[in-house]
């Protein structure tokens, strides 16, 4: 039976950036998917455009692809599949084609998939009967609609496909479903068609469970002791059969794990739903499927079922919400909880003597339970912990004002506060998320090829 | 058979994830046996869930099953005090909640038999 192998080598931008090299050099992959696009990084992409119409994509991934010319030099079956486009696919495929002509490629087209980005559309969408109601709140865009700044429909599989089939070996992309990276190449190569939703379930098993890297090798098990040589973790591999059933492994001689318990926690991973997994390509039901460990570091999952996909793209739209900053002083002593408290209100209070309110502050003493503030607390009270002041505000200059207050604290304040050597604070700006549907017949996704 | 009632950490029978949907959270908590899953699935509410995180104030707990898995999936929904970029936590997407979740302390009676609920020894060795 035909079988297609894809392995992914990024999770996030930010990742391990050797991690897609060695996955291409030892996974013997028919694909290589790099993913690097989480769900507010296209609203920084997107003032990245803004300032400089060349910019506005995942910049990791042209240093990459300098990396990999060679490999592919020597394995020119391997395609590259990437998200790495973000709000500029067209600009970050000219970089690429840079490269590539340099490396003694030209006979690797590079596909470009494009049309996620409705910002420019925003108002004519809304006029014609497109509303975006947030989905969480039910709100009306309308409330927000001079603050957003990015608005991207998450294209499916078709379109990279398209590419694939058009003869690309290295597919640059915009916003896509992270499953989508893998479920094109496997309809792609093992002849499926669109209508066939429990392969393209299966695909998206697979594509889930690979898209963020080492997630499914063993990175963040609840067991990660027993997974030997996790510093040399391999990336994950999906090996795909055209009946839709599936493995998934890493290669030789790295470390981590695959087996059912990794599996298991990565399928359930930022699901809602688990019986159905929303994507524009499938409707997918992780409660079908069977895993068996069928050797060390190989789990196969067979059973998937799915059901069509729903006639809506989901949108993730980006607003610009104010500015925030957060700042650390190391709180040292017996009452250093208590102490790290007082010390994080004076702040605050100081600020306010300044004349200077916040829309939204917080204190966190962090070795007191901080990370779930109010569920857990210490046995024993901590020697020393990070007081860890923030705030959010609609006026930069306030929040730039909240930044100087830290260190006065060392010489005003409690004894025994340390650690204030980083500096005052940056101040970044925020924004916020609205996810909303549109009609799949009012996006139209674009491929091109160079 | 035990004959009291044993107190063990929730990580005694099942492990877990967690992660964000903007300003919702899931945690994933998996039995390690097939009695574990049954223990779950009968104690381990939407309720209790929601009551250990009361202090994160959820607006809405839900509970999904995947039998496959022999797990249980939570939506924790507005629990991330705006979530990634706008929440002013340290942890803006819920990393750390499936952890706090297996730290839970519960009580299984006599008759549901804890020892057949721990993690079998053969499977950390595979």
């Amino acid at each position: 039976m035909k079988r297609v192998r894809i392995g992914n080598g990024c999770g996030f931008w930010g990742d391990n950036i050797d991690a897609p090299i060695l996955l291409a050099q030892h996974g013997r992959l028919d694909y290589l998917t790099l993913e690097y696009l989480a769900e507010l990084t296209m609203s920084i992409l997107a003032l990245q455009k803004e300032r400089d119409p060349t910019a506005g994509y995942a910049t990791d991934f042209i240093d990459v692809l300098s990396r990999l010319a060679p490999i592919l030099k020597t394995q020119p079956n391997l395609k590259v599949v990437t998200n790495a486009g973000g709000m500029n696919p067209h600009a970050c495929a000219k970089r690429a084609r840079a490269i590539r002509d340099q490396a003694g490629l030209k006979e690797m087209r590079i596909g470009i998939v494009a049309g996620d980005d409705l910002l420019p559309r925003l108002d004519e969408l809304l006029a014609t009967g497109h509303p975006f109601t947030n989905l969480d709140t039910g709100e009306s865009l309308e409330s927000v609609r001079e603050h957003v700044v990015s608005a991207n429909a998450y294209l499916g599989a078709r379109p990279i496909a398209d590419a694939l089939a058009r003869g690309a070996g290295l597919v640059i992309t915009g916003r896509v479903a992270d499953a989508s990276l893998s479920v094109a190449p496997a309809a792609h190569e093992l002849g499926w068609s669109w209508q066939s939703a429990d392969q393209l379930a299966a695909a998206t098993v697979a594509g889930h469970l690979i898209e963020c890297g080492a997630q499914a090798t063993g990175g963040l098990w609840c067991n990660w002791q027993e997974a030997p040589d996790l510093a040399n973790v391999g990336y994950p591999i999906a090996d795909i059969a055209a009946d839709g059933s599936l493995r998934i492994t890493k290669p030789a001689a790295t470390g981590g794990r695959v087996n059912i318990e990794t599996i298991s926690e990565q399928l359930l991973y930022e699901v809602g739903d688990p019986a159905a997994y929303l994507t524009p390509d499938v409707v997918a039901d992780f409660t079908s499927v069977a895993l068996h460990e069928v050797g060390v570091d190989v789990v196969e999952i067979s059973g998937s079922r799915g059901r069509p996909a729903t006639d809506s793209y989901k949108v993730s739209i980006a607003y610009r919400d104010g500015f925030a900053a957060s700042g650390m002083l190391v709180v040292f002593g017996g009452d250093a909880l208590e102490k790290s408290q007082r010390a994080g209100t004076m702040i605050l209070d100081r600020l306010r003597r300044a004349g200077l309110e916040f829309a939204a502050s917080n204190i966190e003493c962090i070795g007191g339970g901080a990370c779930v503030p109010g569920v857990v607390q210490p046995d024993l009270p901590p020697p020393e912990v990070v007081l860890r002041v923030s705030v959010r505000d609609p006026r930069r200059l306030a929040v730039e004002r909240f930044a100087k207050e830290f260190s006065p604290l060392v010489t005003s304040g409690p004894p025994g506060i340390t650690g204030y050597t980083t500096g005052r604070p940056p101040v970044r700006e925020v924004f916020a998320y609205w996810p909303a549907l549109v009609a799949k017949s009012a996006v139209r996704a674009e491929v091109s090829l160079l | 058979m035990p004959t009291h009632a044993t107190v063990l950490p929730l990580s005694s029978i099942a492990h877990g994830r967690s992660g964000d949907k903007g300003n919702h959270a899931n945690i994933a908590v998996i039995a390690y046996t097939d009695a574990g899953f049954g223990w779950l699935r009968e104690h381990l509410s939407a309720a209790a869930v929601a009551a250990y995180f009361a202090p994160l104030a959820p607006t809405k707990v839900e509970r999904y099953e995947a039998a496959n898995l022999r797990a249980l999936n939570f939506v924790l929904r507005d629990v991330l005090a705006g979530g990634a970029s706008r929440s002013l936590r340290i942890d803006t997407q819920g990393k750390t909640l499936a952890l706090a979740l297996l730290q839970m302390q519960v009580e299984v009676a006599p008759s549901a038999d804890f020892r057949a609920m721990l993690r079998p020894v053969a499977v950390a060795k595979s």
